[in-house]
């Protein structure tokens, strides 16, 4: 059949409305990736026992599983205890509880890693335990943590295209529009591949000036 | 090419970019002499070491042995071939040892007489057997360098390097990375293969130990020799103004 | 429920079957890659740094769309099997690029300088003493990647390949049961997953002591 990009431009709208989709699922799924991320953390750290098992036990399933799995049981298991979730939804969350454990145990470890002299400081002068986690201990390890958790958000944006499986309207969706139209799955995959790299690049520049001025920062 | 000494330097120069390391040095060592290069850190001394056997090769100048010049300028292949060979005849010996961790001493002694010069398996053990006892270290030979003290490390790094029976060894700050209790035995091998009429050219902060063995010493500064001569004058009664100003920092302990 | 257990075990086997040829290839191009990357010639390095750049820098999901579906239209027509398993292999090999470079880039350069000093050559020297080196040190990153690639077979899942993730969905349909499902089939990736752990940690323990 060969192949012929001179299809491609008339999509161009199609393209961008996907692409504009993505980088809207990345940036909600990535904000509650990165908030759900700070409070399984303390959770599995510092929480009740009741409520560390149960996020221990999650976090344990979630990294362990693919994610597509977990868009499946979301967006059809929830259904089964009657909540309809409309796809875009299961989707941002999907993604969102995938990367927020893995933000976590990140996020984890860099409490940890904060210097106990950190604490001792905080309590000699009077702080309680929580006002010296709040203020003084998590505020620093998610200053030190951040750029590992870049890199997760790179990994959300292209993980992104799996919402495309259970019919959320992004960029891999919006190339599937084009080809059902055209029959040009090699071009429009191509051209699919082409924005999210573009957007993964931004996303890469992005992060790049966060981190650096997070560094002038200190 | 006829009135060259042993190893020969000819205006060598060496510059990092921008940054002259190395500005027109000249040096010649007669076959048996030991020369100790001393000088503060940036000096270029580990520059010009480095430059004998062609790890940071020159930027212009140039540098024989025993009437092969060594960074002589060749096609890739053909000067990958002339250097590998070349090294076979310069030993050199670490700060930090270099051993390879992954083989027991005995590989490491063994791993390049058998693979440059073709040496059967009972050949080359013989060789590491004879060159550790050399060195005090017969009992050591199967294990790991990961189980031997600094001191015993370097000495086996002088047993591998001398194993390839190099014409001249180099020594690049070989024990300032010991600990000071460890520092005597190394200088105790060197001693010994100074006795043997080895060429040596010593890059060291020990001037005691300069002065006890060699029979020239190089002061450098700034990537020029600023004075040379026997130990006797340069330690005793240094000519130039910088070499008394570094002797008195560094002999003042 | 009983009657769905054959189907996941068959399609466990599947998900086996894809993470050991996508392993086997990702390593090889993740050879090949580290290799180019740090060669001599630079259109090879080029060629290595563009590999890495576009195959991590697109989604795994779109590059296997592009081979299943695609393919035909260049003249490649592969069944979903083999066309999963090249896309995936190929793009877990630009991962496993990094992480061998890595590996080799981290050996301490006064190896290659000894090395280099007794008189080995280039070649001599990579392969005596930096590749033995380097080969202890990557094993437990490129755990991490096989990791990640074992859970990343799901992605054929879409072109109808019937491993785990293909048969969980398809039984969430007739029972209506998505949970225990989709706890069927996590069990049986965190079985793999553990097993092959251990099997990376057992090599990388070997590795150690010799």
């Amino acid at each position: 059949m060969g192949l012929d990009f001179t299809v491609v431009p008339s999509y161009f709208g199609v393209l961008l409305m996907g692409s504009g989709w993505t980088v809207a699922i990345t940036v909600c799924a990535g904000l509650l990736s990165f908030f759900g991320g700070i409070i399984f953390a303390v959770t599995a750290l510092y929480g009740h026992w009741s409520l560390r098992l149960p996020v221990r036990g999650f976090a344990f399933l979630f990294m362990g599983t693919p994610l597509l799995l977990q868009l499946f049981l979301i967006y059809f298991g929830l259904i089964q205890i009657g909540i309809d979730l409309p796809a875009f939804l299961a989707g941002v969350i999907g993604l969102g509880l995938h990367f927020a454990v893995y933000n976590s145990e990140l996020i984890q470890a860099s409490i940890l890693a904060v210097d106990k002299g950190q604490y001792e400081g905080a309590r000699t002068l009077g702080l309680s335990r929580g006002q010296t986690l709040r203020r003084i201990v998590i505020p620093q390890a998610i200053h030190a943590v951040i750029p590992p958790m870049g890199n997760n958000m790179i990994a959300l944006l292209k993980d992104s295209a799996l919402v495309s499986v259970i019919g959320v309207m992004e960029l891999t969706l919006a190339a599937q529009q084009a080809i059902s139209r055209t029959y040009r799955p090699f071009e429009f995959y191509l051209a699919a591949a082409f924005c999210y790299y573009i957007v993964n690049l931004a996303l890469e520049a992005g992060l790049r000036s966060l981190e650096r001025r997070i560094a002038a920062s200190r | 090419m006829t009135d060259q000494a042993f190893v020969t330097i000819k205006n060598a120069a060496k510059s990092f970019g921008a940054l002259e390391v190395l500005k027109d040095i000249n040096l010649q060592v007669e076959r048996g002499q030991i020369v100790a290069i001393i000088g503060p850190s940036g000096s270029g001394k580990s520059t010009l070491l480095r430059a004998i056997n062609e790890l940071d090769p020159l930027t212009s100048g140039e540098v024989w042995l025993e009437g092969v010049q060594i960074n002589k300028k060749l096609p890739y292949r053909q000067y990958e071939a002339h250097v590998n060979q070349v090294r076979q005849d310069i030993g050199m010996v670490f700060q930090h040892f270099n051993l390879f961790p992954h083989l027991t001493v005995r590989g490491n002694i063994t791993l390049a007489p058998r693979m440059l010069k073709g040496l059967s398996e009972a050949d080359a053990n013989k060789l590491a057997e004879e060159q550790l006892a050399k060195v005090g270290l017969a009992e050591k030979i199967d294990e790991y360098p990961s189980r031997l003290s600094g001191g015993q490390k370097q000495r086996v790094a002088i047993a591998r390097a001398l194993a390839m029976t190099p014409k001249v060894m180099l020594f690049d700050e070989a024990t300032s990375a010991l600990d000071p209790e460890l520092v005597e035995e190394v200088n105790l091998v060197m001693k010994q293969l100074a006795e043997e009429h080895m060429t040596m050219i010593i890059v060291t902060h020990e001037m005691d130990f300069a002065a006890s063995v060699c029979d020239r010493v190089l002061f450098m500064d700034q990537g020029v020799v600023v004075e040379e001569g026997p130990p006797s004058v340069i330690f005793q009664n240094p000519q130039e103004d910088r070499t008394r100003n570094f002797l008195r920092k560094h002999l003042s302990r | 429920m009983l009657r769905v257990y054959p189907f996941f075990l068959e399609a466990a086997v599947v998900t086996i079957e894809l993470s050991v040829l996508t392993a086997l290839l990702g390593l090889t191009c993740g050879a090949l890659g580290a290799a180019a990357r740090m060669s001599r010639l630079t259109i090879l390095r080029w060629i290595g740094a563009t590999y890495v750049s576009l195959w991590r820098g697109t989604p795994a999901l779109i590059q296997v769309f592009i081979l299943y579906f695609g393919g035909p239209q260049i003249g490649i027509q592969l069944d979903s099997f083999a066309a999963g398993t090249i896309a995936l292999g190929v793009n877990i090999g630009a991962y496993m690029t990094e992480t061998i470079r890595g590996a080799i880039v981290s050996v301490d350069k006064g190896q290659t300088e000894a090395a280099r000093t007794l008189g080995m050559s280039r070649w001599q020297t990579m392969h005596k003493v930096v590749l033995p080196q380097a080969a202890r040190m990557m094993i437990r990153p490129l755990g991490v990647n096989i990791n990640a690639l074992i859970k990343g077979t799901a992605l054929v899942a879409p072109i109808s390949v019937v491993e785990l993730t293909y048969t969980a969905q398809r039984f969430i349909g007739s029972t209506y049961k998505p949970f225990e499902m989709f706890l069927l089939s996590g069990l049986l990736y965190m079985v793999i997953i553990y097993v092959v752990g251990h099997g990376i940690n057992w090599l990388d323990r070997r590795a150690r002591i010799i």
